[in-house]
């Protein structure tokens, strides 16, 4: 951030497509969710995902693999927004201080 | 390499008809418009030519005039040659996008046929659209004639496209009296005018092959440079212009510069205006030398970048400037076209005194005899030695 | 002491009704003198056409490049294509003591002289209402009117103007005009 203006891009124009997964969103949280499996409709067969739908900054990390599901969250781009454990239907995620 | 004057047509036409020709000319890519007087005559030749296939140009009629900016930006930003046409309250419905084109480095030619702004509602011209607009990051360029019309509007898509400048480019004509008089106009052969505006070479363009984003957020820590680097560029538009007119005139004797002074060497009072009325000041000044008044004449075509340090050299000793516009800034010190002069002026040895006079608003005629009432006025104010901030002069009061 | 801002410019004011065409001859003639080498401008007073309603147009030819821009107020010739504006307009005014005033109408030039007291230069009658209706069949009194300003001026040659015309209008439409443009020149009154 410390360009002077004849170091950047003309017009504000963004000349490197997909740049904004350099900028790390994840450090403006102040609460971060914790998953629980037991409860977890996605883990338990593959239904659910609201958590995935509904996260503005695709941090909700799905995967199936054999059959087996899985859940993880890339913490570098969550902003502990909440909207996840807001949206769940079975209470599985619950937002803890950083 | 000048062209030979048995290729050079010469033909009666208005100043709408004159800028369609140069559209034509020049080779547009796409052409988005809204019709609106005085300006309708544009569009409706240059869409003729496109019916009748004499362009290859994609014409966009649009349902609004700030559709046909934003559709200009569009185009222009995929690296498309783009051109369009509006006056008064159609030009103002495009204000949000104007500032859009600027800021976003469009290269976007944009022939106004000035006329006043409501209310009451009035076709007729003065330069409320242009003054209005002149914030908005356009070169500004106000045409005397039919020719001029023409000549300029090909002249503006070298200067816009210029790597140094990409800024877009307002061209402006007085409405009726110049978009609706049928004047001689020289001309160039289509090749050579062609050959003369060149091929577009975008800089940045829109590409799916190398995808970029274009007019992002810019908050607190970015806009400002970007407004660094468009103000850079507008000082670089004296210099361009200059060269690009040098490269006319060899093709065809003809030049204006960004302004014309007109016997202004030895001159004690200097009038200074735009557009058609700076022709008439000529005349004015003719008739006054000859009883014995060193009168002269600065007709200032380029507003945006103002010339400040060319004009206050070219207005040198003289002892006042009378400053004719046809706007109003309700409200401010003085007005548009007055504010700069003194502006230019305050920093000068000599600082003569400046006379400014509104006239012709809404399309009121301005006769020679306003140009002489105004210097009669100025020569008072000579002698007293202090002008007012501003006056009316042909208005019933 | 009298300023005269169109030294070397020959200046036309033309009357007539919207929808009658004065701003096409206006025009023609226009683009006649340039295609015998002057400068010119031709332009409407600036509004909206409404037929009907009375209109003017202006127009400036010269030698050198034309730089006033503003209206006509002292023409050398005023041209009348309408004879019931006579009733509402005075077509002299402004006119210069030495200029021309060209007029479709049925009355000799004394007459007119008379009702606008007219005293110096040249009045031109010529009734090119009769002429258009039995040469053409329709109300199009501007290019016979024209026709007669253009014998009287001598402005530019008549075989010129029939160029443009017959350019503008190719076909029957054109050859009609040069027929009572042929015949407005015979029957022009001057006096």
């Amino acid at each position: 951030m410390s360009e002077k203006y004849n170091e950047i891009p003309m017009a504000g124009n963004i000349i490197e497509p997909g740049n904004s997964l350099k900028y790390k969103t994840g450090g403006w949280r102040a609460e971060r969710p914790i998953h629980t499996d037991e409860t977890c409709l996605w883990i338990k067969n593959g239904t659910c995902g609201r958590c995935w739908i509904y996260c503005p900054d695709n941090a909700v990390v799905l995967t199936e693999k054999n059959g087996k599901y899985a859940y993880a969250y890339n913490y570098d781009y969550c902003k502990g927004c909440g909207i996840c454990a807001n949206e769940c239907p079975t209470d599985s995620i619950k937002m803890e201080k950083e | 390499m000048s062209v030979s004057k048995d290729k050079i047509k010469i033909e009666g036409l208005t100043g709408d008809a004159a800028i369609a020709h140069a559209l034509r000319q020049a080779d547009l890519d796409v052409l988005s418009a809204y019709p609106i007087t005085p300006q309708t005559i544009i569009v409706e030749d240059y869409q003729k030519f496109a019916a009748d296939g004499e362009v290859n140009a994609a014409v966009i009629p649009v349902e609004s005039e700030h559709s046909a900016m934003s559709a200009c930006v569009g185009a222009s930003a995929v690296g498309a040659r783009v051109a369009t046409a509006s006056a008064s309250a159609g030009l103002a419905l495009m204000w949000e996008i104007l500032y859009c084109a600027a800021s976003m480095r469009m290269p976007i030619v944009f022939t106004v046929a000035n006329r006043a702004l409501s209310a009451p509602i009035n076709i007729h011209n003065d330069h409320s659209d242009g003054m209005g607009m002149r914030d908005s990051g356009f070169i500004q360029l106000y045409c005397q004639s039919s020719q001029e019309a023409y000549d300029t509007t090909l002249m503006a898509f070298k200067l816009a496209e210029h790597h140094d400048v990409l800024l877009p480019v307002m061209v402006g004509i007085d409405g009726f009296i110049v978009s609706h008089n049928v004047e001689r106009v020289e001309m160039l052969p289509d090749d050579a005018a062609k050959k003369f505006v060149g091929v577009r070479t975008p800089v940045q363009p829109l590409d799916p092959k190398n995808p970029i984003t274009m007019g992002p957020l810019a908050l607190t820590d970015y806009y400002f440079e970007f407004k660094e680097q468009q103000d850079r560029a507008m000082q670089q538009v004296i210099k361009v212009y200059k060269e690009v007119e040098a490269e006319f005139e060899k093709l065809t004797g003809r030049k204006y510069g960004i302004f014309e002074t007109y016997k202004t060497n030895d001159a004690d009072i200097i009038f200074l205006a735009m557009s058609s009325m700076g022709g008439t000041a000529k005349v004015v000044a003719d008739v006054l030398r000859e009883k014995g008044e060193k009168v002269g004449v600065i007709r200032l075509k380029m507003f945006r970048p103002f010339p400040t340090k060319e004009l206050a050299k070219a207005i040198g000793n003289a002892k006042a400037v009378a400053v004719f516009e046809k706007a109003m800034s309700f409200g401010a010190a003085t007005n548009p076209l007055a504010l700069e002069v003194k502006t230019a002026l305050y920093g000068t040895k000599s600082r003569p005194i400046i006379a400014n006079f509104v006239v012709g608003l809404g399309g009121r005629d301005v006769p020679p005899m306003t140009f002489v009432e105004g210097f009669e006025k100025t020569k008072e104010y000579l002698k007293k030695g202090e002008a007012p901030l501003y006056e009316t002069l042909g208005v019933r009061k | 002491m009298a300023m005269d801002f169109a030294r070397g410019i020959t200046e036309f004011r033309w009357h007539g009704r919207g929808g009658q065409g004065v701003v096409t001859s206006n025009q023609m003639l226009g683009k006649a003198a340039l295609a015998e080498g002057n400068y010119i401008q031709a332009f409407p007073e600036f509004g909206p056409e409404r037929t009907g309603a009375p209109v003017r147009a202006f127009l400036r030819i010269s030698k050198a490049p034309i730089q006033v821009y503003a209206q006509v107020y002292h023409p050398d010739v005023v041209v009348c294509i309408d004879p019931t504006l006579l009733e509402v307009v005075n077509p002299t005014e402004g006119l210069k003591p030495e200029g021309t005033l060209v007029l479709n109408t049925s009355n000799e030039p004394k007459a007119i002289r008379d009702k606008f007291g007219f005293k110096g230069g040249k009045v031109v009658t010529v009734d090119a209402s009769t002429i258009a209706m039995e040469v053409m069949g329709r109300a199009f009194y501007n290019m016979p009117t024209m026709a007669a300003a253009v014998s009287a001026t001598g402005i530019v040659s008549v075989d010129t103007v029939i160029e443009e015309v017959l350019n503008r209008y190719p076909g029957k439409v054109g050859a009609l005009n040069k027929t009572a443009i042929e015949r407005a020149v015979q029957e022009a009154k001057i006096g």
